[in-house]
């Protein structure tokens, strides 16, 4: 293009946002390179047995969780599938949608309320069971609580997909439900699969709120919660260092590996079936198809019931009046709004200054936009708390890192929902624009605006909620000044006030949805069609 | 006068190399096989792409290095040429001012264009509602209020049907003579440069051709690549 000028403005500001993501990736991973080299020994790996426990769990704990959710989510949305008329079918696929949208620990709140020592499950066996949820169950139970409704999700996507000449055929043939299944169920979900699987791994391994708050103990501790308990308990920051550079390489083995994997997965935004598949089936096939369904409905709606009980039966008025409570409010909420803000700006900043969406800038924007997957928040955080020892106390940066990691983390969100919506607009309005000259903040406020307000708040909302959910990189840099709501209830769950704990978790779960509601309604409220 | 100076440029494999001088006030046809460069050539002249070398100058002032906002252009394309988020006025009114700081006199000649393509009463509706020749009329009200000397149609009325398309070309021939206008018109039909073109211009292999006074252009017999064209042997 010949407007030299005119883009020079959008290069620096997507120049400016790339650097500053690789000043802050870089600078914990340059911080962690440089103590491990002084004076520390990587030997220590191979003869600290308690290292190999802990790398040994944390992956057989994110195997062991994939291959149940997922295992479990065939049959169950393959069941889905094929009940198309299943009553309350629609409500339990919505509400499959709820367990991504809440955070961690709410969840976690929920799965007590329900499988915990004063749970529903253990009040009504008595001691008959005395089943302790803590450890390896617990991590297990949560994991499947999130990962079974996303993955049922995913493989139904891919069988709703299946055209309908498929299903006319399959009758015609009179194909008994083995032959559907070989022929042309399981070739779609064989596709899908690595890409799910790697997907539920990935999100496994560096769960961190799950298994700080389930573990128990240091026979069954993950990687990421052993570098926050070497930063924050044992202060023991070489320690952290060797765990984060171990937690640094397994990502990247295993990303290299998905990143070829997870390109194929489908969109799940949609509920509608795009086909319609006729019902079919023998009544056997149809009771153990609702045995599936009702019992991950249970799965899934029993700790939300039991979070929603325990949240109101517990005293919210007390709550409410306690001061700390609001503090911890306000400041989740300034936190969470400019984790929302900073990642915008960074997202929309890359995006804009690409023009040519074949470019190797557009790959190079898309990896930077994902850089926290590759460096967990954990491991970024005690990066830069390594590096911000050596300026003097670490908690008066806390405010500013954690603004700064919430942002990253919901940076490959934003960029999932961003990039294809602008590149839409842009192509559709690329030459109106430059022939009219319309550029700068009248671009912003005439066309970009208008047109990408849906995604835009969309994008927003997703990472407010993200970073007000959030546990990981407060519980390394909270203090008593600053505190957010979700530090506040792991302190509650901590101090055995477990009430208090469901209560907060329920405004918890209110604030994070009401955002993700509201940013819905308000986008949708007036869409204009061309 | 319009004048391309081997104006060069490279998509994929094929090179492009366009020559040509345009008398101020011709309505320029053209026309040629898919592939040979003819929006390629418009879009080098409205800035969309830049050349690789070569230079572009209409009445001895070079405009090549110019953004596309700054050439003395206005350009109508196959589709997109609205916003559909705003309003038919508004649509209009970002031809004359890219911020939407308007006068008294601007809202004036906004009416004024819109009334001229027969679309009075219509600045409140938006794009969605209207009809495809419609939305066209709108693209062309807006380039009357730019004012620009030239004239740039990408197939405009390729998606209208053969009536509609013919009214909407007599409009334009109409304007063009009213505001003494010099215009290029792609067109995948010969007969559009037959009825309304002064000059025909035939691509082929990313050169111009032929570049012929419509009637002489309809003339010639011993092109191979035009009679291929025209499938006439």
């Amino acid at each position: 293009m010949n407007t030299q000028r005119a883009e020079l403005i959008p290069r620096l500001a997507g120049f400016s946002a790339l650097s500053f993501i690789a000043v802050i990736t870089f600078g914990a991973f340059i911080a962690l390179a440089t103590k491990a080299t002084k004076g520390f020994a990587f030997s220590q790996i191979i003869t600290d047995t308690y290292l190999g426990q802990i790398i040994t769990f944390t992956l057989w704990q994110a195997t062991l969780s994939t291959v149940l959710s997922i295992g479990l989510a065939i049959p169950t949305a393959r069941a889905f599938a094929r009940q198309t008329s299943f009553p309350g079918r629609t409500t339990l696929l919505k509400l499959f949608a709820l367990p991504l949208a809440l955070p961690a620990l709410v969840g976690v709140l929920a799965i007590l309320g329900l499988w915990g020592k004063s749970g529903w499950i253990n009040q009504l066996t008595g001691d008959l069971l005395d089943f302790s949820i803590f450890g390896l169950p617990g991590i297990l139970i949560a994991h499947v609580f999130f990962n079974l409704p996303l993955a049922t999700r995913l493989f139904l996507t891919s069988l709703e997909r299946i055209p309908q000449e498929n299903w006319r055929l399959a009758s015609q043939l009179q194909m008994p439900p083995r032959s559907i299944f070989k022929f042309i169920e399981w070739p779609v979900l064989k596709a899908v699969l690595p890409g799910i699987f790697t997907l539920v791994f990935m999100l496994c391994l560096t769960s961190f709120t799950i298994v700080l708050t389930l573990g128990g103990g240091p026979a069954s501790t993950t990687l990421e919660v052993a570098i926050y308990q070497s930063l924050r308990f044992d202060f023991d920051p070489g320690r952290a260092v060797t765990l984060a550079l171990i937690q640094l390489a397994i990502t990247v083995i295993l990303l290299t590996v998905s990143f070829r994997f997870t390109k194929t997965l489908p969109d799940i935004n949609s509920l509608k079936p795009t086909d319609p598949r006729p019902q079919t089936g023998t009544p056997v096939a149809r009771i153990i198809d609702a045995v599936f369904i009702i019992s991950a409905g249970c799965f899934v709606a029993l700790p939300l019931l039991a979070l929603v009980i325990d949240g109101l039966t517990s005293d919210l008025a007390k709550l409410l009046f306690l001061a700390a409570v609001w503090k911890a409010i306000l400041t989740s909420f300034i936190l969470a709004l400019s984790a929302a803000i900073l990642c915008l700006i960074l997202c929309w900043a890359m995006l804009k200054a690409i023009t040519d969406q074949n470019s190797s800038y557009a790959g190079l924007v898309s990896f930077a936009s994902s850089a926290i997957l590759v460096m967990p928040a954990i491991v970024l955080g005690s990066g830069w708390f390594i590096l911000l020892l050596n300026f003097g106390d670490v908690f008066s940066f806390a405010p500013a890192l954690v603004i700064i990691i919430n942002a990253l983390m919901a940076l490959p969100f934003a960029h999932r929902i961003l990039a294809p919506a602008l590149a839409q607009a842009q192509h559709k309005h690329h030459r109106l624009t430059a022939s009219l000259g319309i550029s700068g903040w009248a671009r912003w406020r005439l066309i970009d605006f208008p047109v990408l307000k849906k995604p835009l708040l969309l994008a927003f909302a997703f990472a407010m909620a993200l970073s007000l959910g959030d546990l990981g990189v407060i519980a390394l840099f909270g203090s008593e000044q600053i505190t957010t709501l979700p530090l506040l209830l792991f302190k509650s769950l901590g101090s055995y006030r477990t009430h208090d704990a469901q209560g907060l978790a329920l405004l918890l779960a209110i604030a994070c949805l009401f955002i993700l509601y509201a940013a819905e309604k308000v986008s949708s409220k007036k869409s204009t069609k061309c | 006068m319009l004048i391309l100076d081997n104006l060069k440029y490279a998509y994929e494999q094929t090179r492009f190399d366009f020559s040509m001088q345009v008398e101020p006030g011709s309505f320029v046809a053209i026309i040629g096989p898919s592939g040979a460069g003819k929006s390629t050539l418009l879009d080098l002249i409205a800035g969309f792409i830049a050349p690789l070398s070569g230079s572009i100058s209409f009445n001895n002032t070079l405009f090549s290095k110019l953004s596309p906002a700054e050439r003395p252009v206005s350009m109508i394309f196959q589709e997109n040429n609205l916003f559909t988020h705003l309003d038919v006025e508004t649509n209009i009114a970002l031809g004359i001012s890219p911020t939407l700081k308007l006068s008294q006199a601007d809202h004036t000649s906004i009416t004024g264009a819109l009334a001229r393509v027969d679309l009075q009463g219509y600045g409140k509706r938006l794009p969605g509602e209207l009809s495809g020749g419609e939305r066209q009329r709108v693209a062309l009200a807006r380039a009357l209020v730019r004012r620009k000397p030239l004239l740039l149609l990408d197939e405009p009325f390729a998606s209208l049907g053969p009536a509609l398309r013919s009214q909407m070309l007599a409009l334009v021939k109409e304007l063009h003579e009213e505001k003494n206008l010099t215009s290029l018109l792609v067109s995948h039909q010969p007969e559009d440069a037959r009825s309304t073109a002064s000059h025909t211009a035939f691509l082929a292999n990313g050169r111009i051709d032929i570049y012929e006074a419509t009637e002489k252009f309809f003339a010639i017999r011993d092109n191979k690549a035009l009679n291929d064209y025209q499938g006439s042997s």
